[in-house]
């Protein structure tokens, strides 16, 4: 799957909790305010489940989760060969 | 018009939801019922009144299975659907919400362990915590911070490879017995999860007596002195305490808390329509007052829809769903206020009988008033659910 698939996914997860915003694929989500600890549960959940990956205590980074791109890229490091 | 309908195929059937039970877990219940009513109903009524569970009863519950029963084999544990989960905890909590209680919070550490611990945590912890050999418990609650768990006052200052912890922790359900807790801390001036030993030096257990209810819960007040542990005992990472570890625990109370709910709802309605087939007024039995039959009926409705959220949030966990959070969230604010209120039903049913330490109604209503704090308050619940005006079926 490509970069572009993934992030076209997480955008649409993501877009469910920024109705009114169209969130850009680099946007900081925890500037944005919306970010509270259900919603970072609920993002774990998703990224495992869509994308088939766990995501273990050494990937809690917010760094791992501020933007669409970032999500996309922690994703594209857990499935790249050498990961698995 | 019903004629010209065509007949729905097996197919078309299947495309619908399932709303029954596996054989697999009603068989799974009959041994939890078996079990409850010859360990747990005839003791639970002086559980309560001595504020304490039978010393032996970990050792039993363990040999079932019944802690850490979520666990994958690979760790010990029994490896439960949550479907069949919730019907033990149900059934647990029918009978006795203080033994509900322990594998309450023994689940929400273990879970907490599982799913942010390290390799070396994993390993340590969950297969001790699924023979019973350790119970766990969550230390965050402390005499200033309740629901707002990002200010836990209680502090841990690195020093060289160890962490020196510092604070008063209260309300621990089963601190007093418990061998490992789940400390909330705040690390670097970030809210961190940190596992505490009970023999560590520097850990001081005050028991809590006269609560209001699940009196046998075995409450405690735990004091960290200067204690120091490895930085290793960190569960996930520095900062990640509430919004992760802990919010993966909470959940895992919270599920359990709504079973539990349902649970004691159940309680509620044998113990009522018992008593209104043999109680007799004016002539005839309870049940045949219709006011009695509404509060019946309610009780009756509102179990069985509690059961159902209970029964969604499962299979969205089940299938680790990222809506599983919110279903959870929804069934365990509806339960603990149908147990509520079931409770006090019941106990307007029995009258002045309800009232006295005779039949067990009275402690169903003190229990589940209890419910409506723990694992988030019900207006933490309101507060959160009403901002997820996004979640569909």
């Amino acid at each position: 799957m490509d970069q572009d698939q993934n992030e076209t996914k997480v955008k649409e997860f993501l877009s469910r909790f920024f109705k009114s915003h169209d969130l850009q694929p680099d946007e900081d989500i925890f500037a944005l305010g919306f970010v509270n600890s259900l919603l970072a549960m609920q993002l774990v959940a998703f990224v495992e489940k869509e994308f088939g990956i766990r995501v273990e205590d050494e990937d809690l980074d917010l760094d791992n989760f501020r933007s669409i791109r970032a999500i996309t890229g922690l994703v594209e490091r857990k499935t790249a060969p050498a990961a698995r | 018009m019903f004629d010209t309908v065509e007949p729905m195929t097996a197919e078309a059937k299947d495309a619908g939801m399932r709303l029954e039970l596996s054989a697999a877990q009603r068989r799974a219940r009959s041994g939890f019922r078996a079990f409850v009513a010859a360990e747990i109903v005839p003791h639970a009524g002086r559980w309560d009144r001595e504020q304490a569970i039978a010393a032996d009863l970990p050792a039993k519950l363990a040999a079932q299975g019944y802690l850490g029963s979520l666990l994958p084999h690979e760790h010990g544990g029994g490896d439960l659907d949550m479907i069949t989960y919730g019907l033990l905890t149900e059934e647990i909590g029918r009978a006795c919400s203080s033994v509900r209680s322990l594998l309450t919070v023994h689940d929400m550490v273990a879970h907490a362990i599982l799913r942010w611990g390290s390799k070396a945590q994993r390993e340590r912890w969950l297969p001790a915590m699924a023979r019973g050999e350790t119970l766990g418990a969550l230390a965050l609650s402390e005499p200033n911070v309740g629901s707002d768990a990002k200010s836990v006052e209680t502090v841990a200052v690195a020093d060289g490879d160890d962490l020196v912890l510092t604070g008063h922790k209260k309300w621990t359900t089963f601190g007093q017995i418990a061998g490992l807790f789940l400390v909330f801390a705040q690390c670097e001036g970030k809210p961190t999860t940190i596992l505490v030993e009970r023999d560590r030096a520097g850990v001081a257990i005050e028991p809590i007596r006269d609560m209001l209810g699940t009196s046998a819960s075995m409450l405690a007040e735990v004091r960290l002195a200067g204690c120091r542990v490895p930085r290793t005992n960190i569960v996930g990472r520095v900062g990640f305490g509430v919004s992760h570890v802990g919010a993966a625990a909470l959940e895992q109370g919270r599920y359990s808390v709504a079973w539990g709910a349902v649970g004691i709802g159940q309680a509620c309605l044998d113990a009522s329509l018992r008593y209104a087939a043999e109680r007799h007024q004016f002539g005839a039995p309870l049940a045949e007052h219709q006011l009695i039959r509404a509060m019946l009926s309610d009780m009756i409705t509102e179990v069985h829809a509690g059961r159902l959220l209970c029964c969604r949030a499962g299979w969205l966990r089940e299938n680790r769903d990222p809506g599983a959070s919110a279903e959870t969230m929804v069934a365990k604010y509806f339960c603990a206020k149908m147990a509520s209120r079931a409770a006090a039903d019941a106990v307007q049913i029995h009258g002045a009988n309800g009232c006295s330490a005779d039949y067990p109604v009275a402690r169903y209503l003190r229990d589940a008033k209890i419910l409506e704090i723990i694992e988030g308050s019900n207006q933490i619940q309101q507060i959160t659910l009403s901002r997820f005006d996004y979640q569909e079926l």
